[in-house]
């Protein structure tokens, strides 16, 4: 009872902090939104390796593609909804999604409704992903992969990575958002 | 990339998201493929003359309001399963009572009218292209539902393509209530609901397939 209660307690906490700093992300604060995206991950690791217990490396592939997901689909939350709720169902979708891809019967075995434990189990150890993103990122057209280089990994800022490539702002805007959402895709055609 | 980065990757200049994105994108969608869907009943089937006369009577609004509460609450569907963790809940009910209402209305009809005529009222004149000129007219929008669902993120697909295609099936219905001659209840508890079920089965069916992301 006390075991249940602290968890619980736990989980609220939780939700009320993520919930908190995933509201500032999405009005653009990017400290907050940072800090979100890697308390998430714990969440979605330990999430996964436990439903994952007999494919342990592909546990990191699976973080990196949710937490793709969740930047790409940030805009489908609603302030009133419970954040667990909505991440619940971004990673219990990419999840199925990659037992379906494995077309085994192992999905019926792996226990997929208690929302409650994603926020309460957190694992901060990454493994290396086995997917490698740069090579990904170097198969994205110029016109996507340059705007992510400079803006995400460099740091410029939009005018700036406007002025070094000759792209418009417009075009450096819609290259990072486009992307992103293509790198989630190249991801899910390897898995 | 380690996920460490590929969060710093993420958050790095992160840009507001617009309030109510889920929102205007349906907008969007609604705002081609409604005037695409009036462009094919003004050109394919016609509007029908003497309309304006007709929309004094009580019996007249049965069709476009049947289509038209249908229309609301699959679009109020549709935009609750396009975010993950939403629940249909009590839009569930909103969905199924303009169908129950319509086939309450048609018995009570059949059951006064005298025998004889009770074929002629489920019928019509136009039983034949009822059902497929609604699903005609509701191909714009079907496509436009799909797109504005294609940036969102529905988790259950079959189902998400199910209510965008009764939302298109039921506006479909309503801008064909604009040509359509019949005004029997017993006709649109039939013919209407089957012409809004083919949009509703077809995207049952293409929704796992096109809605995947």
């Amino acid at each position: 009872m006390d075991r249940i209660q602290e968890r619980d307690r736990r989980f609220t906490d939780t939700e009320n902090r993520l919930r908190g700093l995933m509201l500032q992300g999405l009005d653009g604060d990017a400290a907050a939104y940072h800090q979100f995206l890697k308390a998430l991950s714990a969440h979605l690791r330990a999430y996964f390796r436990k439903r994952l217990f007999e494919r342990p490396d592909e546990v990191e592939d699976l973080v990196q593609d949710t937490l793709l997901a969740v930047h790409n689909q940030r805009h489908t939350y609603r302030a009133d909804q419970p954040l667990t709720a909505w991440v619940h169902a971004v990673a219990r979708y990419k999840l199925i999604d990659l037992l379906r891809a494995r077309a085994s019967g192992e999905s019926l075995n792996v226990p997929l409704d208690d929302k409650l434990e994603l926020f309460a189990a957190s694992d901060t150890e990454a493994r290396e992903a086995k997917k490698d993103l740069d090579t990904l990122l170097a198969g994205l057209p110029d016109r996507q992969r340059l705007p992510i280089v400079h803006v995400k990994l460099e740091g410029l800022s939009v005018v700036e990575a406007a002025q070094l490539t000759g792209m418009s702002e417009s075009a450096i805007k819609i290259g990072v958002h486009r992307g992103l959402k293509a790198l989630a895709a190249k991801i899910r055609g390897i898995a | 990339m380690k996920t460490d980065e590929l969060v710093s990757l993420l958050s790095a200049g992160v840009t507001p998201v617009p309030a109510n994105a889920v929102g205007r994108r349906f907008a969007v969608a609604l705002s081609w493929g409604l005037p695409a869907t009036m462009l094919l009943l003004v050109f394919v089937l016609g509007i029908r003359p003497g309309l304006a006369e007709e929309a004094g009577s009580l019996l007249f609004w049965l069709k476009p309001g049947f289509a038209a509460a249908l229309a609301l609450a699959g679009l109020v569907a549709t935009e609750r399963l396009a975010r993950p963790g939403m629940r249909l809940g009590r839009v569930n009910a909103a969905l199924a009572l303009p169908v129950l209402l319509l086939w309450l209305i048609a018995a009570l009809v059949l059951a006064n009218a005298a025998p004889a005529q009770r074929a002629a009222l489920i019928l019509g004149e136009t039983w034949k292209s009822c059902p497929f000129n609604i699903a005609l007219l509701s191909l714009p929008l079907f496509a436009s539902t799909l797109w504005a669902l294609k940036g969102l993120a529905p988790t259950r697909l079959a189902l998400a393509g199910a209510s965008a295609g009764l939302l298109s099936g039921a506006l479909g219905a309503l801008v064909y209530s604009l040509h359509c001659p019949e005004s029997a209840a017993p006709f649109l508890a039939v013919w209407y609901v089957l012409g809004i079920a083919i949009p509703t089965l077809a995207g049952a069916l293409l929704g796992p397939r096109v809605l995947r992301w």
